[in-house]
């Protein structure tokens, strides 16, 4: 059924931090494996070792620079996946109802077996978070990990997706934001957690973080770590010392 | 947006097809026998053509039966269930006036009307399309619909009201490419409120996602033949309106003997059908889909 739930018990979603993602992509390379394995069509490489190498990925980190009206410009890494909107454009058009939004948890889904491929719902998606596959001409996209979360034969702190369980820097985070006491509800509200394009009315459940702004200009700073890094042993000594001048007196040892 | 052949060439045809089963199902003309036959052979071969072409851009078109189940939602469903149910209610009405001689008037409407609104809904389902300002917004509707409506008449050799019709047409296509051209800029869609950094500063896209291409970036942020965007649409006109009305007024010059009227008929119609192709494909060549703020594209 591709008509929207009016609400849903659960709005299961993810907050990304943008202060914090350092733009390693781990959470790309983790999602790819994880979602390429596991639930659904893999997602598919085409040319992937020739000269133009292209593939299906539901996550990807942008970058941007921030160039304030005074000050030194700032270099933003922006992860993009689906953000599980509760007004999902992407649903709705769908003509077969092979993509859906959970009751349960607020989950957008594509039931692949019912996906004809015409592509409609990645046009009406503003945020690019979903890709047809080139190989198996079905509509993929985030899941939230979906095999993961409610999955008992995982370990219990391996029951989040795998964008998150991933993150070394801790820029992912995955909850419930119907509940206003979660995790992610909270750091949401204390810290201004956004919309991206608010002005599409898609209402996303994932929430962005803003950077913090810069406390003060980092510019003129000496690297407080840099004297630890000098050379441990300027002058060589003991065994060390000894191979240095046995080693100088071969010959064409000093040059 | 990426311009697949085989949706343009689907809304041209479809819509010459249904613009001419709408006007033989009002009656005009009301054909019987075996001109009948002639009319509505012609009138399905586009409507069908056009529609088969369409299923050639389905990743699965073996599940293309599934399509038809969302109609509460999805404008795509319901242009299948609209399609479907005018050939069959013109094809009941085409059997009478083919077999029986006996023009049924009322399925008549009811296949003319449903022939309408299948174009209608195929215009819907690119109006409803809020990522693309361009196409979100009443021309869109107005000019699928008129350029239909004119291409029937046209087609159904009714020159006075063609030539209406076309200037009609010319207009709604006008009004699409002025409201369009500034459409982006007045959805208040930037890469600001892409990415939701905007007032902190100028945003710039440093780095893109991937070194490669990937599907958003076919599809969506597809740049081909945008320097000739002007040239195309002068030429679109020339071929969709000025052409056919300047070829049906030849026709109506008594010096010009009967056969030549069909020679320049079809002519009118072969210019209008390129001209429709030509405006088509700019439809989507110049369409700019919001994604490609993320990539620093618009």
């Amino acid at each position: 059924m591709t008509t929207l739930p009016t609400s849903t018990d659960k709005k299961l979603g993810l907050v990304i931090d943008l202060d914090t993602c350092v733009g390693c992509h781990a959470c790309v390379i983790s999602c790819k494996g994880w979602n390429t394995e596991n639930y659904g069509a893999p997602l598919a490489d085409t040319d992937a070792y020739g000269a133009n190498p292209s593939g299906t990925f539901l996550n990807r980190v942008h970058s941007y620079e921030v160039q304030p009206s005074e000050g030194a410009a700032q270099l933003i890494h922006f992860p993009k996946s689906c953000l599980h909107c509760e007004d999902a454009p992407c649903v709705t058009v769908c003509p077969t109802g092979a993509s859906y939004k959970r009751v349960e948890d607020g989950i957008v889904l594509v039931n692949e077996q019912d996906c004809i491929g015409c592509g409609l719902c990645a046009w009406a998606c503003p945020y690019g978070a979903r890709e047809m596959d080139a190989v198996e001409k079905v509509m993929k996209k985030c899941t939230l990990c979906v095999d993961r979360i409610y999955n008992e034969n995982l370990p219990e702190e391996d029951r989040e997706p795998a964008c998150v369980r991933t993150c070394p820097a801790g820029a992912r985070h995955f909850g419930d934001f119907a509940d206003p006491t979660s995790n992610v509800s909270i750091l949401s509200a204390e810290r201004g957690g956004m919309d991206l394009m608010p002005e599409m009315g898609t209402k996303p459940v994932n929430k962005y973080l803003p950077p913090r702004p810069k406390d003060r200009d980092r510019s003129e700073d000496v690297d407080i770590l840099a004297p630890f890094l000098e050379p441990v042993a300027a002058e060589a000594t003991g065994f060390l010392g000894w191979l240095d001048k046995a080693l100088d007196a071969m010959p064409g040892g000093k040059t | 947006m990426h311009p697949a052949p085989s949706v343009i060439l689907f809304s041209t045809l479809s819509g010459l097809g249904f613009g001419l089963l709408a006007f033989l199902g009002f009656g005009i003309p009301q054909p019987t026998g075996f001109s009948a036959f002639i009319w509505f052979f012609i009138a399905y071969a586009l409507a069908v053509g056009g529609l088969i072409s369409s299923t050639f851009h389905l990743g699965h078109p073996e599940r293309a039966l599934k399509a038809f189940k969302q109609w509460r939602s999805s404008w795509l469903s319901r242009e299948g269930i609209c399609a479907v149910a005018a050939l069959l209610v013109m094809g009941l009405y085409a059997s009478a006036a083919i077999f029986f001689a006996t023009p049924l008037p009322v399925i008549g409407w009811i296949g003319a009307a449903l022939s309408l609104l299948t174009v209608f809904t195929t215009a819907m389902i690119y109006t409803q399309i809020k990522t693309v300002p361009r196409w979100h917004n009443i021309t869109t509707p107005a000019m699928f619909l008129s350029i239909c409506i004119a291409g029937g008449a046209l087609l159904a050799g009714q020159v006075g009201i063609a030539i209406v019709l076309l200037i009609i047409a010319a207009l709604a296509q006008l009004a699409h490419w002025i409201i369009g051209d500034k459409a982006l800029a007045q959805s208040g869609t930037t890469m600001a409120t892409a990415t939701g950094l905007g007032d902190r500063g100028a945003v710039r896209a440093f780095e893109p996602p991937h070194t490669g291409t990937n599907y958003l970036l076919k599809e969506f942020v597809y740049v081909i033949g945008r320097k000739h965007a002007a040239k195309l649409r002068i030429l679109a006109m020339a071929l969709m309106v000025i052409a056919p009305i300047v070829l049906l007024a030849l026709t109506q010059l008594d010096s010009v003997s009967g056969s030549t009227d069909h020679i320049l008929a079809a002519l009118a119609v072969l210019s209008h059908l390129v001209g429709v192709f030509t405006a088509r494909w700019l439809f989507f060549a110049q369409a700019e889909h919001v994604v490609g703020l993320y990539y620093g594209k618009r």
